[in-house]
C-alpha cells in the first residue's frame, strides 16, 4: 500500500491515483525523421529497475493533476515528489542513495 | 534415475520408504558449459530437459538465485489452457497443452494435469460477441472450444450466480473442456528430476551477478559461486529479466509488476471447474485440498517487492463474491505476489538478443504457468538451433521494431 504525496493535496491513498508510467520518456519533435529502431525504442523500451524508478501518477479522485515520483521498486519507499517537466532530484546527493 | 511406479513404490514402502533417493543432485558448478539457464523456475527447468532430450546437449547449468520453483512457478494460479484468439497465440499455448496432456508419463512424474475444463465468463453484449469470435477463431486453430448460454453455464457451474438480477449478469461464457488445473510444484520437480538425470547441472543458491560480453559475444556469467564460462547464456528470470538482460547491455520492453494471489480455508468440494472472469478479473479454482485458489490483477506500478497493495485484493473479493454469494463465509488463509514481466502487447518474448548467444524466453506476464513444457520445448530449440523454432518466430523481441505485434491485451483477455 503506497501513501502517495500530491503536490497539491498532500499525502493520500494510493487508490486515489493512477500509475503512468515512466517519467521523461519523451516523444521525438520530428516523429517521422526517426527510424523504426528509434521509434520502437521511444514506444516500447522501458528501463523497468531494480531500485529507483522516476514515474508519472496523476491525482484521479483529486484534484487530477499529473506529477512526478522517485521511488524505490524495491522497498516502495518514496524518495522525492516533483512537478511535470521539472528534472528528476539527485537521489544520490539529496537522499544518500539507494536505501 | 529412480523409475516411479506402482511396484518402486510397493518395495520402497516395505522397507520404510528409506531409500528414495533425491530428485536432482546439488553439483558445484563446473568452470564451463555449453549453455547456462539463468532462472531454476518451470521455463528455464523446462528448457533445460527439453535441450538434453531433444538436441542432445547436456553440458546445461541451470542457474537459481534460491532454491529452484520458488518463484511465479510456485506462486502463480495453477491455470492451463490454450484458447488465445491470434493464431500465434493459440499455436504456442496448444502446443504447450498437448505437451500437458503427457507430461506425467515423460516425466514419470505425476504433475496432477486436472482437465477439468475453463470457463471464461461474458457479462455484456460485447462481451458475447468477443467470446463467440473467440470461439470460431479457436476452433479455426483446432482447438476445442465452445459457448455456452446461461443456461449452460448454470448447468456446468451451479454455484454461479446466473440470476438475471446479478450484479455482474452472467449472459453466456466460453468453454475450453481440455483446459484445468496442475500442480505447479510437480511441474518444477518433474523437470529438474528429468533433466538431472540426463546430465543438466542444477545449482541452486547460485546468483547471477554480471554477464561477460567479448567482440559483441557473450563468454561466461559471474556468480555469487565463482566464474562460469559459456557459448551460450538463456534468461529464464520472469520479472527480473529486464535486470539480467541490462547486465549484456540490452535494454528490453517490460514492465516488472506484482501480481497476487489468495486461497481460503479448506472446505469440501464446492467448484469443480475453473472459472475465470476478465471483465472483474477473476479467476478461481479449487484445489485437491479445498481451498479456494484465487487470482488477482497485477498492481498498477513497478515493483520487485513481491508483495501487492491491499486494494488490489479488497476489489478482486468484492467481484468475487458477486459471482459466488456463498464464499462470503469463507475465511482467506494466505496472501502473496510473484514478480511478473509484463509486455506491450501481452504476448511474451522468445529468440535471441542483440548480443550473440545471448537468449530471453521472457515476458509471459501473468499467464506464463500454463506455457511451461511448450515455452521451454521450443526456447529449447531456438537455442539449440540459434534460430527460432517455428512456433517461436513469431515472438521475437523484433516485433517491436517491425510493429508486428500479438495483441492479447483485449484479444484473450487481461485474465491468464
Amino acid at each position: 500500500m503506497l501513501l502517495i504525496p500530491c503536490p497539491w493535496c498532500g499525502q493520500r491513498d494510493e487508490i486515489e491515483f493512477r500509475h503512468g508510467g515512466e517519467a521523461h520518456v519523451s516523444r521525438a519533435i520530428d516523429p517521422a525523421a526517426l527510424d523504426d529502431a528509434a521509434w520502437g525504442d521511444y514506444l516500447y523500451m522501458r528501463d523497468n529497475p531494480k531500485g529507483l524508478i522516476a514515474e508519472r501518477w496523476v491525482h484521479h479522485a483529486g484534484c487530477r493533476r499529473w506529477f512526478n515520483l522517485l521511488r524505490d521498486t524495491v522497498s516502495h519507499r518514496i524518495l522525492a515528489v516533483y512537478k511535470i517537466g521539472e528534472k528528476p532530484p539527485d537521489a544520490a546527493s539529496d537522499f544518500g542513495g539507494d536505501p | 534415475m529412480q523409475r516411479y511406479s506402482i511396484f518402486s513404490l510397493a518395495r520402497r514402502a516395505i522397507g520404510g520408504h528409506r531409500s528414495w533417493a533425491p530428485l536432482w543432485r546439488k553439483p558445484a558448478p563446473k568452470p564451463r558449459y555449453d549453455i547456462v539457464i539463468i532462472g531454476g523456475g518451470g521455463h528455464g527447468l523446462a528448457t533445460a530437459y527439453y535441450l538434453a532430450k531433444e538436441h542432445g546437449i547436456g553440458s546445461v547449468a541451470v542457474l537459481e538465485k534460491g532454491p529452484i520453483g520458488l518463484g511465479n512457478t510456485g506462486r502463480n494460479t495453477t491455470i492451463i489452457r490454450s484458447n488465445y484468439l491470434w493464431d500465434a497465440s493459440a499455436r504456442i499455448y496448444e502446443h504447450s497443452l498437448k505437451l500437458w496432456e503427457g507430461l506425467s508419463a515423460e516425466l514419470n512424474f505425476n504433475v496432477m494435469l486436472s482437465q477439468r475444463g475453463v470457463l471464461n465468463l461474458a457479462h455484456s453484449i460485447g462481451e458475447v460477441r468477443e467470446a463467440m469470435r473467440r470461439v470460431n477463431a479457436n476452433r479455426l486453430n483446432g482447438i476445442d472450444a465452445e459457448f455456452l448460454d446461461p443456461a449452460a453455464v448454470k448447468r456446468f457451474c451451479p454455484i454461479l450466480d446466473t440470476s438475471a438480477d446479478a450484479r455482474y449478469p452472467v449472459l453466456g461464457a466460453t468453454l475450453q473442456r481440455r483446459g484445468g488445473v496442475a500442480r505447479h510444484d510437480a511441474v518444477a520437480w518433474g523437470y529438474a528430476r528429468a533433466a538431472d538425470a540426463r546430465g543438466v547441472d542444477i545449482i541452486e543458491d547460485c546468483e547471477v551477478k554480471a554477464i561477460s560480453v567479448s567482440g559483441g559475444r557473450v563468454t561466461g556469467v559471474e556468480t555469487s559461486r565463482g566464474t562460469i564460462a559459456a557459448d551460450k547464456i538463456a534468461i529464464c528470470a520472469a520479472g527480473h529479466n529486464s535486470v539480467v538482460a541490462a547486465m549484456a547491455g540490452v535494454r528490453l520492453p517490460l514492465r516488472s509488476h506484482p501480481l497476487q494471489a489468495l486461497v481460503s480455508e479448506s472446505v469440501r468440494p464446492v467448484l469443480d471447474c475453473v472459472v475465470m472472469s476478465n471483465a472483474v478479473h477473476v479467476y478461481v479454482s479449487q484445489s485437491d485440498k479445498g481451498e479456494l485458489v484465487i487470482g488477482a490483477g497485477i498492481d498498477s506500478f513497478n515493483s520487485y517487492a513481491q508483495r501487492g497493495s491491499f486494494p488490489v485484493i479488497e476489489a478482486q473479493m468484492a467481484a468475487i463474491l458477486q459471482l459466488f454469494p456463498s464464499f462470503s463465509r469463507l475465511r482467506m488463509m494466505r496472501s502473496w505476489a510473484g514478480i511478473v514481466d509484463i509486455s506491450p502487447d501481452a504476448s511474451p518474448i522468445i529468440g535471441r538478443l542483440p548480443v550473440a548467444g545471448l537468449y530471453l524466453n521472457g515476458g509471459w506476464g501473468t499467464g506464463g504457468f500454463k506455457a511451461t513444457p511448450g515455452a521451454g520445448h521450443v526456447f529449447a530449440h531456438t537455442i539449440a538451433r540459434d534460430s527460432p523454432h517455428p512456433l517461436a518466430a513469431p515472438f521475437a523481441l523484433e516485433r517491436f521494431t517491425s510493429g508486428a505485434l500479438i495483441d492479447e491485451h483485449g484479444a484473450a483477455g487481461v485474465a491468464h
